[in-house]
């Protein structure tokens, strides 16, 4: 974040070494690389990061219903006072499983999902750094998911499931007050999630700092590309701390430590600061990339460029920054001291003036604009005024005093789920709208996307919105019960039924997606073309779906929204006209020239590995010696693997000397991180338009 | 680090400066061999301060001149040795970014815990 | 040559064999992603030793405390071991960035003996510490010490994989100058192992208690 450009001016003052490559194909006669594009096998071994977006995507879907259905039974156990419908010790479980589903397995990887697809794209690269990596980063995540996902299911309905609610504070999680597998299952897969994180961060940043198209610069970069880049920061710097705390609690349960153990003098408090150390960061990890997809829909529908592009850009590396200095203000009831609580206090309201200065911009940009209320629209406004909402009550439990009274009870609840819910969700589902079309070729329909959210939000107000009446009536979260006299019951039901809402607006997107799929199979899959919306970003500037090698030649990129300009020029009145029809401008995707790294079996059999060590971590450590000896033979296997299939057709290969030729790969990394499928650039005859 | 050139007047240049591809020479053998006699010093001083306890300091003195060669052992390696110094100057803000935020989050939570 | 899937005119430019990266900031996105890697790195071994610093006085009167066990002409000569590995792990970058493959492979070699003479401390050590009746279960400053040690230590030990992958690399002859770089790499990983160590050394063993 401490990049401008001038840091990239000089590359001639640097010392570099030669990389180059060395090993020559096949180099035990073994390993070759798998072939094709098509089929479901071809999805298992891709190193495409459009194709690895899309697992996200669809992966995160499919934890969201696990998610979902979650949060159906909390509603359900707590529609009525003295509710019987799970025991309180399943309520922990359902509660807890909940909360990490759909922070760590939802939001994340639907996030994921937009920075994997369209970080290359927006800043004109033809793939991430490292691809192979980026296929590793999407195994491992979904290794930890299954992981953490079955916790639900071993040894019987939710027996083991994590119990200490998403924050799992010490010393709950002991073994002395959660003896199940449970707190196991949950720091165990945290680990595994957080390496496919890190990984993924690394990945990325180096992809918009390396592999920017010419011209590219960082302020001509859309936000949603900042928004990613510092979103992989945030993790960069916050995962490893919640590592050091999960270590901790690991080695506490599996070998007796005593990190959290007050009986041996420990102070607990020592999770609370680790984890909201890395959890503050977090919400930001979380709310930062649908910002960024707010920021590309509404200029798009305003038919207006982005009012005060750099301000959003600066408050968004603002924010940033400050996200690493008000985690205290989960604790002011912990007994920080006062001037702790004083001090994080006033550091969290001032945090909230970043925030409050991208509202203003997305109420600016749309402010006199062509507004076009499409089903993108629809969503990204309601990001606006949902997360408005979030931000205030935020605000008001940034004043301690205030906060004692409302921690831990269902206001907290509610400003969440405003911010997280009403911001995050909302805006991740306008990006499926928005670019759906981008990745498969057809919009989804209008009609039920319309219809689905408003119901959803709808559906939403009425869920969350009386959990503020609640909060401050007293009613505290996580506890299975409330008795009917608390005076609990009206609102309670009235967020029971609208949950159900909710669950109703879900199930219109998935028919949406149904439907919108068959009518265009059955009109003979029209082409929707490559700038379906008329919008602003390199992504539109290919064909859609977009081609395996994304762009038919690079893009010499002049100013912020190059494709806009190419598209639109003014008139001497200063009217905006346009210059030039799409097709003209837009790649078809017909080179098939390009040179592309082949697909790969290594990150799927690594994702294999960590899972083994993962159940052997939880259930016996001779697995885990196992799975860590079958880890390392992968890691020698991915580094020997050559960069290419020799039999494989496909590009003629035009390399003059074919000794210690770049038609080989893989640095000898040992770790993983530097193994990359660095492939040569190959020919194409189309020249630059 | 703005300007960033190999140029120290004491930094003998390698002989094959343009030799094998690298366009920029790395600085010589003899700096490095000279960097790790200060390192040496550097670790003797420091264990110097616990043989011979340097009676009548006080452990506050002590502990601060312990941090101060701690850095400089500390920054020789990641100047010299992890070419820093004359490396783009881009790793050297990634790395001291992370090492400054982790220094800033963990002094800040210890203070909390007032355990100083 | 990272900058890899970048269409390219028909034919080859020299370039590609210069050690020449096609990248943006034009740097190579593998030592790029090493220091990136770096910084995060920063964050983990920053919260282990505040947990350690942190932890190791909660311990009673009676108990085994840091006095009691540590033997400070010992970790000093270990520490002295892994502070000049870095020294031959430069050697081993110039001698391949100038085409010396020999000397490359001695000074490779002789790195990973050294990490591997500190790690044998380390182990003597710990087997030292416990027969001196600090386990890892007995109190805080056990739980904590060797977690922070032992951690660096695993650092270590992967650094020795690495180096050693590298010098069998070097004997098939898959290592030869145009991968300078590598090296380079590997480097900088083991000389971020070795200043955690002296920041681990300076705060754990020598901050009178
Ligand atoms: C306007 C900026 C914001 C402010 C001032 C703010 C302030 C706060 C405060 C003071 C708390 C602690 C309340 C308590 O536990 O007593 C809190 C809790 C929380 N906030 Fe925010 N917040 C803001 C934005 C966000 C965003 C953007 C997200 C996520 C996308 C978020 C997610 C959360 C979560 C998940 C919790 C509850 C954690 C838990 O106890 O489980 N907040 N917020
Ligand atoms: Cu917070």
């Amino acid at each position: 974040m401490t990049i401008t450009d001038r840091t990239i001016t000089a590359p001639e003052e640097t010392l570099a070494l030669p990389a180059g490559p060395a090993i020559a194909h096949r180099p035990l006669g073994v390993f070759t690389r798998p072939q094709g594009s098509e089929g479901w096998r071809s999805w298992l071994f891709t190193v495409d990061h459009k194709r690895i977006g899309i697992m996200y995507g669809a992966a995160a879907l499919f934890f969201f219903l696990v998610g979902g259905a979650e949060a159906l039974f909390i509603r359900l156990q707590l529609a009525t006072p003295n509710g019987s419908v799970i025991g309180a010790g399943t309520y922990n479980g359902v509660f807890t499983m909940h909360g990490v589903t759909m922070v760590f397995l939802v939001i994340m990887p639907m996030a994921a999902a937009f920075a994997n697809y369209l970080l290359p794209l927006q800043v004109g690269a033809r793939d991430v750094a490292f691809p192979r990596l980026n296929a590793f980063s999407f195994w491992c995540f979904l290794a930890g998911g299954m992981l953490l996902t079955s916790s639900i299911l071993v040894g019987g309905w939710f027996q083991n499931a994590p119990d200490g609610g998403w924050f799992a504070y010490a010393p709950n999680t002991g073994l002395l007050f959660s003896p199940s597998k449970g707190i196991d299952f949950y720091a165990v897969g945290l680990q595994i999630l957080g390496i496919a994180s890190l990984v993924s961060a690394i990945n990325l940043i180096v992809t918009v700092l390396n592999m920017r198209t010419p011209g590219m610069s960082f302020f001509r970069m859309p936000v949603l590309t900042w928004m990613l880049l510092i979103t992989q920061f945030l993790l960069l710097f916050a995962l490893p701390v919640i590592t050091v705390a999960l270590f901790l609690l690991m080695f506490d349960r599996l070998w007796d430590a005593n990190f959290f153990n007050v009986e041996a003098g420990a102070d607990p408090l020592l999770w609370q600061h680790l984890f909201w150390i890395f959890g503050h960061p977090e919400v930001y990890i979380l709310i930062l990339p649908a910002f960024g997809i707010v920021s590309e829909i509404i200029p798009t529908f305003s038919r207006k460029p982005l009012f005060g592009y750099h301000f959003m850009v600066a408050s968004g590396i603002a924010i940033g920054f400050m996200g690493w200095g008000v985690w205290a203000h989960h604790m002011f009831t912990s007994g920080v001291g006062p001037l702790s609580v004083a001090a994080f206090s006033v550091s969290t309201m001032f945090i909230a003036v970043p925030t409050g200065v991208k509202i203003l911009n997305w109420l600016a940009t749309m402010y006199r604009g062509r507004l076009r209320f499409t089903t993108p629209m629809l969503y990204a406004v309601g990001v606006v005024s949902m997360f408005t909402i979030g931000g205030l009550s935020g605000v008001t439990h940034s004043i301690a005093p205030s906060d004692t009274q409302q921690t831990d009870t269902y206001y907290i609840v509610a400003h969440f789920h405003y911010v997280i819910f009403g911001g995050a969700l909302l805006g991740l589902f306008g990006g499926f709208y928005y670019w759906w079309p981008k990745a498969f070729g057809y919009k989804l329909n209008e009609g039920w996307g319309k219809a689905s959210f408003w119901v959803m939000l709808i559906g939403f107000n009425f869920t969350f919105g009386p959990m503020h009446i609640l909060g401050l009536q007293g009613m505290s979260r996580r506890i299975a019960t409330y008795r009917a006299d608390e005076g609990f019951a009206l609102w309670n039901m009235v967020a029971t039924i609208s949950s159900f809402v909710i669950a109703l607006g879900v199930i219109m997107f998935f028919w949406n997606v149904y439907v919108s799929t068959r009518n265009w199979r059955r009109a003979g899959r029209p082409d929707v073309g490559p700038d379906p919306w008329d919008a602003r970003g390199l992504e539109w500037m290919t064909a859609s779906p977009v081609p395996e090698h994304n762009f038919d030649e690079d893009i010499e990129v002049d100013r912020l929204d190059h494709f806009w300009h190419r598209k639109y020029g003014k008139d001497e009145n200063g009217r905006i006209v346009r210059a030039a029809p799409t097709s003209e401008i837009a790649h078809d995707g017909s080179n098939t020239n390009v040179h592309l790294p082949s697909p790969s079996y290594w990150p799927i059999v690594l994702g294999g590995g960590i899972l083994l060590v993962g159940y052997g971590i939880i259930y016996n450590l001779w697995l885990a010696a196992a799975g860590l000896v079958f880890l390392v033979a992968s890691i020698y296997g991915w580094i020997l693997e050559p960069a290419d299939d020799p039999d494989a057709g496909g590009h003629h290969d035009d390399h003059g000397d074919d000794h210690g030729d770049p038609d080989s790969n893989g640095g000898p990394s040992g770790n993983g991180e530097l193994a990359t499928a660095d492939e040569p650039a190959e020919t194409e005859e189309a020249t630059v338009g | 680090m703005a300007t960033v050139t190999p140029d120290s007047p004491d930094t003998a240049h390698a002989p094959d400066e343009h030799a094998s591809g690298g366009r920029h020479a790395h600085p010589s053998n003899w700096l490095y061999v000279k960097v790790a006699i200060y390192l040496a010093l550097l670790t003797a001083f420091e264990v110097f301060t616990y043989f011979e306890t340097v009676h009548g300091w006080g452990d506050t003195a002590i502990i601060v001149m312990l941090i101060i060669m701690m850095l400089l052992k500390f920054f020789l390696v990641v100047a010299f040795f992890m070419h820093l110094k004359f490396d783009h100057p881009i790793f050297w803000r990634l790395f001291v970014f992370g090492l400054i935020l982790a220094m800033a989050v963990y002094m800040v939570m210890l203070t909390a815990f007032r355990i100083w | 040559m990272a900058e890899t899937m970048t269409a390219e005119a028909p034919g080859h430019t020299p370039e590609h064999h210069d050690g020449e990266h096609h990248t943006s900031t034009g740097l190579s996105n593998e030592k790029l992603a090493m220091w990136v890697f770096l910084g995060s790195e920063c964050l983990l071994f920053g919260g282990l030793i505040s947990t350690y610093m942190f932890n190791k006085g909660r311990i009673g009167p009676n108990d085994v405390g840091p006095e009691d066990v540590f033997d400070i002409p010992f970790t000093s000569v270990s520490s002295f071991v892994l502070l000049m590995s870095s020294l031959t792990m430069v050697f081993a970058v110039s001698s391949i960035a100038r085409g010396d493959l020999r000397g490359n492979r001695i000074w490779l070699a002789t790195t990973a003996a050294l990490g591997a003479t500190f790690v044998a401390g380390q182990v003597y050590e710990f087997t030292a510490f416990y027969s001196e009746g600090l386990g890892f279960t007995t109190n805080l400053f056990g739980s904590a010490f060797y977690a922070l040690t032992g951690f660096h230590g695993a650092h270590v030990t992967i650094g020795i994989i690495m180096l050693m992958s590298l010098l069998v690399m070097s004997m098939r002859g898959n290592l030869g100058p145009e991968r300078a770089e590598t090296v380079e790499i590997i480097g900088l990983y083991w000389h971020f192992v070795d200043i955690v160590w002296i920041v681990i050394f300076t705060i754990v063993y020598l901050f009178p208690q």
